[in-house]
């Protein structure tokens, strides 16, 4: 097998007949080994040796088209008086959904200008989600914040990374009190240590929890069940494919 | 040992002052006790076990007299892995975790798990009109027993006792069409990705419409009961306040937020499953108190059944319609129906891939065991439950299993309030103001 591209001499011929380029860019987080991902017992498909990104949509380019546009004006505006024109990383649109990445240090004065600014008044926090990425270097932790705007409608995703490394974020309960046990939750299932937070506490799990269980490293526990002579793995152990 | 020494209690002394065990008809020792040290503040642990804390709650009230001057919840102690143990199963077994969250709502608690599984896989256009209608039915007919609970507990816990029984009593109604349509009382896993498990049996509709007549009787003796009862409104008026400003801030949906005269619902605001068809109201009020609620939730309970009635209209005229998506990758193999020994086989199925179709059977298996995969990517579908506003951030990694999957219970957001809607009242009151809440542990602690 040659390292070398294919020659493609119909595309020099004819620069027409060049593929149109991929509409949205995309993201890699990690890949899948073999044809169904399973793990401990052998691929027989035959495509064993099968490797695929697992993509992410990537960042959408301007226009985005509707409000979206609006709405990222409005902020790059409002941050900007705060001193935060960096703070958006990089937007993506995906299934009719707006996500800001906006960069840890900035999440206070992105917040307060989506919460103040009469452009963008978005009056309501639906609560913090965190997500685990093990295979996004440098970015494994993510805090994901949804918006809502009642006096426009709107709905906007507001997602935060960090490194596991050093888990640290800002709080935004001084800007949306409702964030108070969301942020705690997501403390205690990620250990995403929100700063400023006025008690992070453990809230779902025993005070003298070990480990933050909703990570990707934690496992799920469970006991081999028997019955009938057989046993039956716990969950986290049984084939599986993904 | 003595039955008035609780074992895990730990010492009587502790720095903070003497330490009482409260079994039950022993007020007298204590107010003793308390009287030898001149001592008026109090530290009542009330919970996680007691019947007016709506399941396993845990208050702990600091009280000058009966006065509450802080007021903090302890949750947790329902907390299952819900989530967690969703990463483990494939996308469709996903609906038989989600729904078993807040019990009390279990169509709601699928429905927006399904909404953002279907809006990744991109098929909201092609779920079956009849799919459609039939998850409006089930979530009203759900709203209403939902409302029921909440009115009967509530009103039992300010010993409104007939409030609680005839609540229950319609409740049981409701119930019945539900193990009707899904086969089961609560814990359903009825609504599908791509529709909805089983069409609807024979003879549902006719119970329908005869509960839809039952009710609309029934649901007056609540007004009759209640509405300008002295001393349920005596209760609940001016109780457990929270203006629109604390909602928002506190992140207040659903009926706490309609009482506050914010007429915010979003099956009228974003519609969903094609709310937008309905003929109905989004009912407010405007004292932002316990009453308030009580009453936005009766008057929803109107709502619902006229949702419910026109629902039914329809169903009768879409008679043999499918119920899931017609995308192969995605349905689910056969319409199991449910044979004579009760079990939910469809023997024309079983004699397909038995029989005649080996890639029948491969396709049968492998969407069965491996599932389908949903794209990467992550949404959040917010629906309007009974509680406020239920979303579920559904993230995807391509895979055949739900990367994450966030759940934003309104009651774990609503129960916030606690503090903020019992200090400074009287003791009894607290109990009032989280009935208005209307928490259920198992949506707080998942």
């Amino acid at each position: 097998m040659s390292d070398k591209t294919p020659e493609q001499p119909a595309v020099d011929q004819s620069p027409e007949n060049v593929p149109a380029p991929v509409g949205q860019s995309v993201h890699q987080v990690g890949e899948r080994q073999g044809m169904f991902g399973v793990s401990g017992t052998g691929d027989t498909s035959g495509y064993g040796g099968l490797t695929s990104a697992i993509l992410y949509p990537g960042p959408a380019q301007r226009p985005y088209g509707g409000w979206y546009d609006d709405v990222a004006d409005a902020l790059t505006a409002a941050t900007l008086g705060a001193g935060a024109q960096h703070a958006v990383e990089s937007v993506v649109i995906h299934r009719g959904e707006i996500t800001f990445h906006v960069r840890r240090e900035d999440i206070v004065a992105v917040m307060r200008a989506l919460r103040d600014d009469p452009a963008l008044r978005f009056e309501l926090c639906s609560g913090v989600s965190g997500v685990h990425y093990p295979d996004d270097a440098g970015r494994e932790l993510h805090a994901v914040y949804h918006l809502l705007s009642m006096t426009h409608n709107r709905r906007i995703r507001v997602e935060v990374s960090v490194p596991d490394a050093d888990p640290h974020l800002p709080s935004t309960v001084a800007i949306y009190p409702t964030n108070d046990w969301h942020e705690r939750e997501t403390y205690d299932m990620f250990g995403l240590i929100f700063d400023g937070h006025p008690a992070l506490t453990r809230i779902l799990m025993p005070d003298d929890w070990p480990g933050h269980p909703q990570r990707k490293d934690y496992p799920l526990g469970g006991i081999p069940v028997e019955y009938k002579g057989g046993t039956i793995p716990p969950p986290d152990q049984r084939r599986s494919y993904n | 040992m003595s039955t008035d020494q609780d074992i895990y209690a730990g010492a009587s002394e502790t720095t903070d002052g003497k330490v009482f065990t409260v079994t039950g008809q022993d007020w007298d020792s204590i107010a003793q006790g308390l009287a030898e040290d001149g001592e008026e503040r109090i530290v009542v642990n009330m919970g996680p076990q007691h019947p007016s804390t709506h399941g396993v709650l845990r208050l702990i009230l600091e009280l000058e007299g009966e006065t509450v001057t802080e007021a903090r919840c302890g949750i947790g102690y329902l907390h299952t892995g819900i989530e967690k143990n969703m990463e483990y199963r494939s996308w469709v077994q996903g609906v038989t975790f989600c729904t078993r969250m807040d019990y009390l709502s279990p169509f709601f608690n699928e429905m927006t798990y399904v909404l953002g599984v279907e809006k990744l896989l991109d098929i909201e256009d092609q779920i079956p009109e009849k799919a459609e209608v039939m998850r409006v039915l089930l979530m009203e007919l759900n709203r209403i027993s939902s409302h029921l609970v909440c009115i009967a507990t509530g009103g039992m816990e300010i010993g409104a006792l007939t409030v609680m029984t005839i609540g229950f009593r319609e409740r049981e109604l409701v119930l019945d069409l539900f193990e009707l349509i899904t086969g089961l009382r609560m814990n359903h896993a009825f609504i599908r990705p791509g529709g909805v498990a089983q069409d609807l049996p024979p003879g549902a509709l006719d119970e329908i419409r005869a509960f839809i007549a039952l009710m609309k009787k029934r649901l007056p003796e609540y007004a009759a009961l209640c509405n300008a009862n002295p001393i349920f409104k005596g209760r609940l008026v001016d109780v457990g306040v929270l203006d629109l400003e604390g909602c928002l801030a506190l992140g207040l949906t659903g009926p706490p937020l309609r009482a506050a005269g914010y007429p915010w619902d979003l099956r009228k605001t974003q519609p969903y499953s094609g709310y937008e068809t309905y003929d109905f109201d989004v009912q407010t009020w405007d004292t932002a108190d316990s009453y308030g609620r009580f009453r936005v939730r009766l008057a929803e309970m109107w709502e619902s059944l006229k949702i419910i009635e026109q629902a039914a209209e329809r169903l009768a005229k879409m008679e043999g319609a499918p119920v899931m998506v017609a995308d192969k990758k995605v349905a689910w193999p056969s319409q199991l129906s449910i044979g004579s020994d009760g079990m939910g086989n469809s023997l024309d199925h079983i004699r397909h891939i038995m029989g005649e179709s080996m890639e029948g059977l491969i396709h049968h298996f492998k969407l069965v065991t491996e599932g389908f995969r949903v794209p990467a990517g992550q949404a959040y579908v917010p629906i309007e439950s009974p509680r406020g506003e239920l979303g579920a951030h559904v993230v995807s990694d391509g895979g055949t299993r739900p990367f994450r999957a966030h759940f934003r219970d309104p009651s774990f957001t609503n129960l916030q309030a606690t503090s903020v809607m019992s200090e400074g009242g009287m003791v009894a009151d607290v109990i009032v103001a989280i009935a208005s809440i209307d928490p259920v542990m198992g949506g707080v602690d998942r």
